[in-house]
């Protein structure tokens, strides 16, 4: 759905976003994390044909960005959800969907069928008569997800659509989102919350002006320590070291009281005969975990090193 | 350029217009107030003074007083132009609005509509009560009907519409370096003193509003229109709001 390649945006002599080349595929909710001037919002407002590139290429389904020609297409296929939900306060939750149906050019049907549709989903129909000004935060947002979504977009670019929700209203969201991915649509969600991005994301990029890390939350975690085998025994020696260190396939990183901290890399094929050289060598074996790193130790070595 | 999406643009505008009263209250009452308030300043003069003491020497007061509908035409869309930029710009709802398939000019025009309309139906409406009633006080003095003339006729229909084009393409340009809605009003407001200089030479007879002046003055506004014209395309572009408006 989304290919970029080296696309690169310059404000004067400020790299916002430095030769950036991802590929998103469709039906996918696609994470985007990164601190406060990574340039998250720069990426999305190049590719939603905001503003223009500097260099690079990239191309939004069979549309080019930065091609003229492609621009209106390419904005008729997306919807975005900026940070500041930019709703119409003084009109009602219906016309600002109705409004923004018929910039789509969404026929007069069509746009009743799908306001319906999504203002009953979202639990605001009853309220559809009212100013959107008197809406709480999450109402709001949710309305302005619903504005992006009134003309079936193929894919969905929203920018941290649950900061400053409460609990309840960003389970809505996020359960909202996961809707639509069982509808196909893909989603660009630029995201801080790593919670979030780590419950709901196939993929994670990690960006800070450049790509840091790109792959599933769970190659994210383990791409920076690898995986690891915890066995807590019922005491360690010397011995039960060395015979975990023997097998050769795993490698002892920490001894931490009674548990042994094994690197391996391929656990499901190697922890059999680890476990087997400890209880060989006469450890007495509690419990076997896995542990990794969580994303957000990833994202902060990542951010921290640049 | 699809007319169609302007009008979206436009009748939106209209739509939040009609709930901001403030800007709706005074978009009706400046033209009003004209419509009623210098006729009725004669008939409370003809009251003391006795009928069609005034009304027949009045006549080269009313052209210059004619002048008043171009200041209104000059200073009511900058309220509901500032709102309709800056209002967008506070809200943060330019944002969504410019990643529609909308293309710039579209969404420029659709705004200079909801601008111009208006003020003008406002100009226009209160200038037939403005004509009828000057035309009852003063045509038992003069002998004639004063209005409608070629005169008033090029005020309303040329020269109004210009000064409120002018006065838009001024609010769009200010737009981009303005943070709030007050502060481009107050710019845009030193715009109303050119305005109020003309008529004050009107009144004192330097500058006669004949048909040719008033054509003359046409196509200077023009000429301004079409600068402003350029320099508000060049301002209204989504990387331009995006990236460099404040």
């Amino acid at each position: 759905m989304i290919d970029a390649e080296n696309l690169t945006r310059k404000f004067g002599d400020l790299t916002a976003v430095d030769n950036l080349t991802l590929h998103v595929n469709e039906g996918e909710i696609f994470g985007f994390l990164g601190p406060n001037g990574a340039g998250k919002t720069t990426t999305v407002r190049m590719l939603a044909c905001l503003i223009s590139k500097t260099s690079g290429t990239a191309k939004i389904g069979d549309y080019e960005i930065g091609n003229r020609a492609d621009q209106q297409k390419i904005r008729r296929i997306i919807g975005l959800v900026p940070d500041n939900v930019g709703l119409y306060e003084e009109l009602t939750a219906y016309k600002n969907l109705d409004f923004y149906g018929r910039y789509y050019k969404v026929d007069e049907a069509k746009r009743r069928e799908r306001i319906e549709y999504f203002l009953k989903l979202l639990g605001l129909w009853e309220k559809r008569d009212l100013a959107a000004g008197t809406f709480s935060k999450g109402m709001k947002q949710k309305l302005a997800i619903a504005r992006a979504l009134i003309h079936d977009p193929q894919l969905l670019f929203m920018d941290e659509p649950t900061a400053n929700l409460d609990p309840e209203a960003s389970k809505t969201v996020r359960d909202f989102i996961l809707d639509l991915k069982k509808e196909k649509k893909t989603i660009f969600l630029n995201t801080h919350n790593l919670d979030e991005a780590q419950r709901i994301c196939d993929r994670i990029a990690i960006l800070n002006t450049k790509l840091m890390a790109l792959g599933t939350p769970a190659e994210l975690e383990r791409s920076i320590s690898g995986r690891k085998t915890v066995v807590q025994l019922e005491s360690v020696n010397d011995a039960i070291v060395s015979a975990a260190r023997r097998v050769g396939m795993g490698n002892v990183e920490a001894v931490e009281g009674n548990k042994l901290m094994i690197g391996v890399d391929n656990p499901e094929k190697d922890n059999p005969d680890i476990l087997n050289a400890i209880f060989a060598a006469g450890g007495r074996i509690q419990f076997v975990t896995e542990a990794s790193s969580t994303l957000e130790d990833v994202y902060l070595k990542l951010v921290r090193s640049q | 350029m699809d007319l169609q999406n302007a009008w979206s643009v436009a009748s939106k505008d209209f739509e939040i217009f009609k709930r901001r009263k403030g800007v709706l209250y005074a978009t009706i009452a400046f033209p009003l107030g004209i419509a009623l308030g210098f006729p009725g300043v004669l008939v409370a003069i003809e009251s003391v003074a006795g009928p069609g003491t005034i009304s027949a020497s009045v006549a080269p007061f009313l052209n210059a007083f004619s002048f008043w509908y171009v200041i209104g035409a000059a200073s009511l869309p900058t309220g509901i132009a500032s709102y309709s930029i800056v209002g967008e710009k506070v809200q943060k709802s330019l944002e969504p609005l410019l990643a529609t398939p909308m293309t710039d000019s579209e969404i420029l025009l659709g705004k200079s509509i909801a601008s111009f309309v208006p003020p003008i139906a406002a100009i226009w409406a209160s200038s037939v009560v403005f004509m009828v009633l000057m035309d009852l006080i003063t045509h038992a003095g003069l002998g004639y009907l004063y209005y409608p003339n070629w005169s008033f006729g090029v005020i309303l229909l040329v020269l109004a519409p210009l000064a409120s084009i002018l006065s838009i393409e001024l609010t769009v340009i200010l737009s981009a370096r303005a943070n709030d809605v007050r502060s481009v009003q107050q710019f845009t407001g030193v715009m109303f003193f050119p305005f109020l200089i003309i008529y004050v030479m009107t009144e004192i007879g330097v500058i006669q509003l004949t048909t040719i002046n008033l054509l003359i003055m046409s196509g200077i506004f023009l000429v301004i229109d079409l600068l402003l014209f350029y320099l508000s395309t060049k301002t209204f572009k989504r990387e331009e709001i995006l990236t460099r408006w404040k």
